[in-house]
């Protein structure tokens, strides 16, 4: 009898299961808007041309190896990364308060983040709070690492917009000292981002309870095209004099999702936490993965620390999101132009990858045996996935299944 | 032109910032320096030293005769026939590349092993990221022991490995350090003294970091007692093809164990040394199950762990490997090439310990040749070692490991005489 013949079945994940099913389905006319991947006006994946020229660069460059990074990571990236997120004239790095560790993406950047704080978060009992709805992963990471995890309103699901009251009055209502994942920008699964005002009130709460920021930045650049913007509210917390974690992915901005590369930072009141802090982090990453992978961080530190190519990069990234903004618009005016009952502006003032489009689940279930639509069951569309190819047919098809579906 | 709200913002920022600062949590303070990692410090210090004699025998990474890192040819040509293709960049499934972990497999257990239909492999970030996956399976799905024995003494990295698992940590004898080889009888006698169905760690080959392997007969004795006391065995195979320089004779104990089918077994395999990987991070996890149906379950059971952890594994190793284990020509060229990193490394054993015997030290020097694989244990103490790195400007670790590929035919004799001041006397 084998050791094993007891270990049961475990679930598929929801989203790649409903991408494996995409991927087979034979249609011409399918359309998937499921996993959040940017795909390009013709359907398909883009290798951002900034991406191109730093490979060719390594790809030509006599030095290059596949020796071991150190287990800090990459300096060009990790170095890079920190300026990207925090500002050119930033005082945290200045002050040398600022600790950039280089991650397995924005997975292994959480992951690392979350068992660092079940190590030392104080208070000990300290639960993570996560937005209403999130990231499927972020739940999982989090338990996984032995975290309680609790939820704060976010998503007001009549407007489609932010609940603000109900996640102001949620972080007041929390115990003090409680660790809360922000997303920086471009939330997942949503697109609903709070304004400067609103993420004022968001600071305010969390000073006035003491609880710890973990951001969450998946987006930067890809939300507005513009990577100060994006990072407002980050930038914003660590001037108010918050301690923090930010994980950072380079996935989706620099098109970089497989080769995985992220980074971990910490923010410090002082210079002098540095050192403990760091040694810990490395510690922790030393027995999870020993060192991170080198090839995206060489292609992603190659595009940070070169002025010309971070132009172009910032460029690209402008065309990604401006593309995105377009296909929302259409998607709401078409909406508008077919009649489809309800209001839609809220397709195109979220913000993002993706939109959290309102659509029920049966009408979601709908959509895809009908249509050949994949979203998830959320009612959550990557918006990448349309294009001026099939925006018309996508449009029709939503209207059907709102006006005969429930 | 700032708009009134960043105006409003920015304004509400320089008040906080002269106001009480946040009410932070004192979560940094009480923060602990960690303890600096053994081996890589090494490099730190050697880093710094000016001498041009300096040598690094620390990290386990290879090195030519010239002391450069090694971009072995076929993986040249692999990235090469890669480049022309103009993949993607998109994710892997949570489990990676099939073709490559197809080809690990079939490299790990042999072509014609009857387990390749039921082995649940999953690709991992390289070595350390295959033992963390297992050691959290394990830590899940193997209630009947929580404790992972590891050889004495082993791997720096395994005991914080499968500690930061939840796993807890134990020790059976394995190295001699009268004879510099292998403590066969004491090492059996621990193995049947642990509970039964105990979780027990061993290195396929060019065991870390003493170079001393079981001979083939040895082997037989530990499988023995692995299945006599219904452990589990759990193999590390970083080195595949480089202690030997053939990659079948090398994996031959994991083979037997697993045609012999009476112990659960589980492997750990890394393509960083073997194939010049290293910070591509390229490794699998896989477990052997009873038949397709539980490698399904097992799978499935893997995703989830593996989803919270890193989500899916690196592309570019992967295609690399993948792409040399399954073109026929680069195969080949890569199985010589590996050939030729272990007989580099053979040859410079063979010079040091005569070397050595030519200056006339008074010392036993037959473990430098008896041993394989990257590391030898020279049994130098920790006090020698530092005379080492203060006086001659030659680093290794303080257990006396040197790292044979920092070894040269130009620097061979430096060490040769600077090991022999440290030990005569």
């Amino acid at each position: 009898m084998s050791y094993f013949a007891n270990i049961p079945e475990a679930p598929a994940d929801s989203i790649l299961k409903l991408s494996v099913q995409s991927k087979a389905d034979p249609s011409s006319n399918k359309v998937d808007l499921g996993v959040g991947a940017y795909r390009d006006n013709n359907g398909k994946p883009w290798i951002l041309p900034v991406v191109s020229k730093a490979s060719s660069r390594l790809a030509t460059d006599p030095g290059f190896n596949h020796e071991y990074l150190s287990v800090g990571g990459l300096p060009a990236l990790t170095g890079g990364a920190q300026t990207l997120i925090f500002g050119q004239n930033s005082r945290a790095i200045d002050d040398k308060r600022v600790y950039t560790i280089q991650t397995i993406s924005g997975t292994g950047a959480n992951m690392v983040g979350a068992v660092f704080l079940k190590q030392f978060k104080r208070p000990e009992n300290a639960a993570v709070y996560i937005s209403k709805p999130t990231w499927g992963n972020h739940r999982s990471i989090f338990q996984t690492a032995g975290h309680e995890v609790r939820e704060y309103r976010y998503c007001n699901y009549e407007t489609l917009g932010l609940d603000i009251d109900g996640m102001v009055a949620d972080l007041r209502a929390a115990p003090e000292g409680q660790i809360i994942v922000l997303h920086a920008c471009a939330h997942n699964p949503t697109g609903i981002d709070p304004t400067a005002e609103q993420w004022q009130q968001i600071a305010d709460a969390m000073e006035e309870r003491g609880h710890f920021p973990f951001f969450d930045c998946a987006y930067q650049g890809f939300a507005t095209g513009d990577v100060d913007r994006d990072a407002y509210a980050i930038r914003l917390f660590v001037a108010r004099g918050f301690e923090l974690l930010v994980a950072e992915s380079f996935a989706k901005n620099m098109g970089l999702y497989g080769e995985r590369t992220g980074c971990l930072h910490a923010v410090t009141r002082s210079a002098d936490l540095i050192p403990a802090v760091s040694s810990q982090l490395n510690r922790l990453s030393r027995a999870t993965i020993s060192t991170a992978a080198a090839y995206g961080a060489k292609v992603a530190g190659t595009v940070l620390q070169d002025p010309e190519l971070y132009k172009e990069w910032l460029d690209n990234m402008a065309e990604m999101s401006s593309r995105i903004k377009t296909m929302r618009d259409a998607l709401r005016d078409k909406l508008v132009e077919l009649g489809t009952p309800g209001t839609w502006d809220h397709v195109s003032n979220q913000i993002g990858m993706f939109s959290f489009t309102g659509l029920s689940k049966p009408q979601v279930a709908a959509l895809k045996e009908k249509y050949h639509m994949y979203l998830t069951e959320d009612g959550r569309i990557s918006v990448a996935g349309l294009n001026t190819g099939n925006i018309d047919y996508a449009a029709k098809a939503i209207d059907d299944v709102v006006r005969n579906v429930k | 032109m700032l708009s009134s709200a960043l105006r409003t913002s920015l304004r509400r920022t320089a008040t906080s910032q002269t106001s009480t600062p946040a009410r932070a949590l004192a979560t940094w303070a009480q923060i602990e320096m960690g303890p600096p990692d053994a081996i890589l410090g090494i490099t730190e210090a050697f880093k710094r030293d000016g001498d041009a004699r300096k040598m690094n025998l620390g990290v386990g990474a290879y090195r030519t005769d010239e002391g450069k890192p090694y971009v072995l040819g076929a993986v040249r040509k692999a990235e090469e026939a890669l480049l022309a293709k103009r993949l993607d960049k998109e994710y892997l499934p949570i489990t990676g590349l099939a073709k490559f972990t197809g080809a690990a497999a079939e490299l790990a257990y042999g072509a014609d092993s009857s387990a390749l239909g039921r082995v649940a492999i999953t690709q991992t970030i390289s070595g350390t990221g295959a033992l963390r996956v297992g050691g959290a399976f394990l830590q899940r799905f193997y209630k009947t022991q929580q404790t992972v024995y590891l050889p004495s003494p082993s791997w720096g990295n395994h005991a914080a490995v499968f500690r930061d698992c939840g796993l807890k940590v134990a020790n059976y004898r394995y190295y001699d350090a009268a004879t510099r080889g292998l403590n066969l009888g004491a090492m059996l006698d621990d193995l049947r003294a642990l509970p039964r169905g105990s979780i027990v760690l061993l290195h396929a080959c060019a065991h870390n970091p003493t170079g001393v392997d079981p001979t083939p007969a040895q082997w037989q004795q530990i499988q023995s007692v692995v299945e006599e006391r219904e452990h589990l065995a759990f193999f590390d195979m970083a080195y595949q093809g480089f202690a030997s320089g053939d990659a079948d004779r090398d994996a031959a104990a994991l083979r037997a164990f697993v045609a012999a089918g009476k112990a659960p077994v589980v492997l750990s395999q890394s393509f960083a040394k073997n194939m010049g990987l290293y910070g591509e991070r390229v490794g699998t996890f896989s477990i052997v199950g009873a038949d397709a149906a539980e490698r399904d379950r097992l799978l499935s059971q893997i995703k989830i762990l593996v989803r919270p952890l890193y989500s899916n594994p690196p592309i570019n190793g992967a295609r690399i490997a993948s792409e040399v284990l399954n073109n026929a020509p680069l195969r080949t060229e890569w199985l010589g090439e590996v050939k030729q990193m272990a007989d580099r490394i053979i040859g410079m054993r063979t010079a040091l310990r005569s070397r050595l015997e030519e200056l006339g030290s008074a010392h036993s020097w037959n473990h430098i040749t008896d041993q394989i694989g990257m590391f030898c244990y020279t049994g130098l103490k920790p006090e020698q070692v530092d005379r080492l790195a203060k006086d001659f400007h030659i680093y290794l670790t303080r257990d006396g490991r040197v790292s044979v590929a920092g070894i040269t035919t130009a620097n061979v004799n430096y060490l040769a005489e600077s090991i022999h001041s440290v030990t005569k006397n």
